[in-house]
């Protein structure tokens, strides 16, 4: 683990994973827009913060002076191997143009609206089968048991892998963004997804199906097929990015209907607001913080960036913003101006998105047409996960 | 009213297809594009103004 002294001035030695900022970092950026919209940390290397809506989207279409050649928002501290299966990253998210612009292309259609359409029957099946597993004890960890059981069920489907190893596949990506700062435990995930991929690989190469690894593997890019390490880490992401990004999303949003009764019951009766509700929740509750690597010495609003230092693209932020989002920290189901940024901003939108809209939706309706009251129930623990990925791990509720 | 869509701004959020699937049509990719020549039915004039301010990318502009 590193450091865990106490944040004193979170202008010059923020910290991400100061439990602080986990509990409530809305007061912290809050306080730095006013003060010092671009924050300073030495803490594992020298790191910037922005705050400002500004400036995260302007950094995230810099990508001249910021690179995504490196996006943990926790450096890896490990040993990185000679020859690493990983040569090229894992496209497209850890890799600008050109290799970005055709690895995204490889991957898209496979989350267009209509391939996106297809898979809501089964995640709507799998939303239905949990409920009915706790609705009769009358509580339940709408974390553990329900939102982190969705995501990686659906992934595991489009990918062409066994969903019986669900819970598998969930221990990894939590070691790899959840417990980055413990490098044995991020090791043991990428490890094991690595390893996992190769063979699943090599099978579709003597027996190609139609999942999309197989689709991955056979893909020509200017009449060549390509690299197969580029098929591995672009599949290790595509589980990676879609498993506690929207399980983060799924969880928080089920908090805020257990502790806002007014909207809870709001959704339940105005199917009209859903379509500005879904996008108000993931505003508000934005899971996901990427990096950028800072590609040359340079000033940027006065900050004195060096080449090699990281900026943390700091989307949850963004989406906070006075300037941009009237009363930001109030939830408006029906607010209509919502160029909100949970998604990223410029040519690493999030691949996923279509999907995670979906999944957002389809989990949500079935959740409150078999629960349509609940609260937390009070006296068991109730913790958030922060760092790269913000989200509750445990939510304990009741309803009648 | 006319709205039109900047491609070289675009970036496929499919924020405007998902509020207006009447005006946007969306490629294999996530791009949009606007239906037709962009012009808006009066009674869609609504939807193309929320479209327009919830694109992420300020990609989508109302043609004067
Ligand atoms: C609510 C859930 C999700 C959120 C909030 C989210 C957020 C993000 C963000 C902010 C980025 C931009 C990263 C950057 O700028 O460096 C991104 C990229 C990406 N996401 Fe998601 N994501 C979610 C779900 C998913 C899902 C379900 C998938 C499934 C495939 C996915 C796949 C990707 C991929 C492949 C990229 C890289 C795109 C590129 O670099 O061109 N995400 N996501
Ligand atoms: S909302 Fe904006 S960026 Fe997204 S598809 Fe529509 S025009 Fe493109």
């Amino acid at each position: 683990m590193s450091e865990s002294r106490p944040v004193q001035d979170w202008k010059t030695d923020f910290d991400v994973l100061d439990s602080q900022y986990i509990a409530d970092p809305f007061s912290i950026w809050d306080e730095l827009r006013g003060s010092c919209p671009i924050a300073h940390t030495d803490r594992r290397g020298s790191t910037w913060l922005p705050t400002t809506y500004e400036d995260v989207t302007k950094i995230a279409h810099d990508i001249e002076r910021f690179s995504s050649t490196e996006i943990s928002v926790i450096p890896f501290e490990g040993v990185v191997p000679e020859d690493p299966v990983l040569l090229y990253g894992v496209p497209p998210i850890s890799a600008d143009p050109p290799l970005h612009t055709w690895t995204r292309r490889l991957l898209l259609p496979w989350f267009s609206h209509k391939n996106v359409d297809a898979y809501e029957e089964m995640t709507r099946e799998l939303c239905k089968s949990l409920i009915k597993s706790f609705i009769e004890s009358g509580r339940a960890d709408a974390a553990a048991d329900y939102a982190q059981q969705i995501p990686v069920r659906v992934i595991a489907h489009i990918l062409g892998v066994p969903s019986e190893m669900a819970d598998t596949f969930t221990e990894w990506v939590r070691d790899v963004l959840e417990f980055a700062d413990d490098p044995e435990r991020r090791m043991k995930g990428i490890e094991g997804l690595i390893i996992f991929f190769i063979e699943e690989l090599e099978k579709r190469q003597s027996n190609p199906g139609t999942d999309l690894l197989s689709v991955l593997l056979q893909s020509e890019v200017e009449g060549e097929v390509i690299d197969a390490r580029i098929a591995l880490g672009t599949a290790a992401l595509v589980l990676i990015a879609g498993v506690d990004t929207t399980w983060s999303a799924i969880g928080s949003s089920l908090w805020h209907l257990a502790t806002h009764p007014d909207d809870r019951k709001r959704m339940v009766q105005d199917k009209e607001v859903w379509p500005l509700a879904i996008e108000e929740l993931l505003r508000a509750y934005s899971p996901v913080t990427m990096a950028r690597v800072v590609t040359e010495d340079t000033e940027y609003e006065g900050c004195p960036m060096k080449k090699g230092d990281k900026v943390l693209m700091n989307f949850p932020a963004a989406n906070r913003d006075p300037k941009v989002f009237e009363n930001p920290d109030q939830v408006i189901l029906d607010r209509a101006k919502n160029r909100h940024v949970a998604f990223g901003s410029g040519i690493h939108r999030c691949a996923g998105s279509n999907l995670a809209r979906m999944e957002l939706r389809v989990a949500l309706e079935e959740w409150l047409s078999a629960i349509p009251d609940f609260s937390i129930e009070e006296g068991k623990e109730l913790t958030w996960a922060g760092g790269q990925v913000r989200g509750p791990r445990q939510l304990p509720v009741i309803f009648k | 009213m006319r709205i039109k869509i900047d491609p070289d701004k675009c970036q496929g959020h499919a924020r405007c297809y998902a509020l207006a699937p009447e005006l946007f049509s969306v490629d294999d990719y996530g791009y949009s594009s606007v239906i037709g020549d962009g012009e808006v039915p009066k009674e869609l004039e609504e939807k193309a103004k929320l479209a327009i301010d919830n694109c992420p990318e300020f990609a989508i502009s109302e043609v004067e």
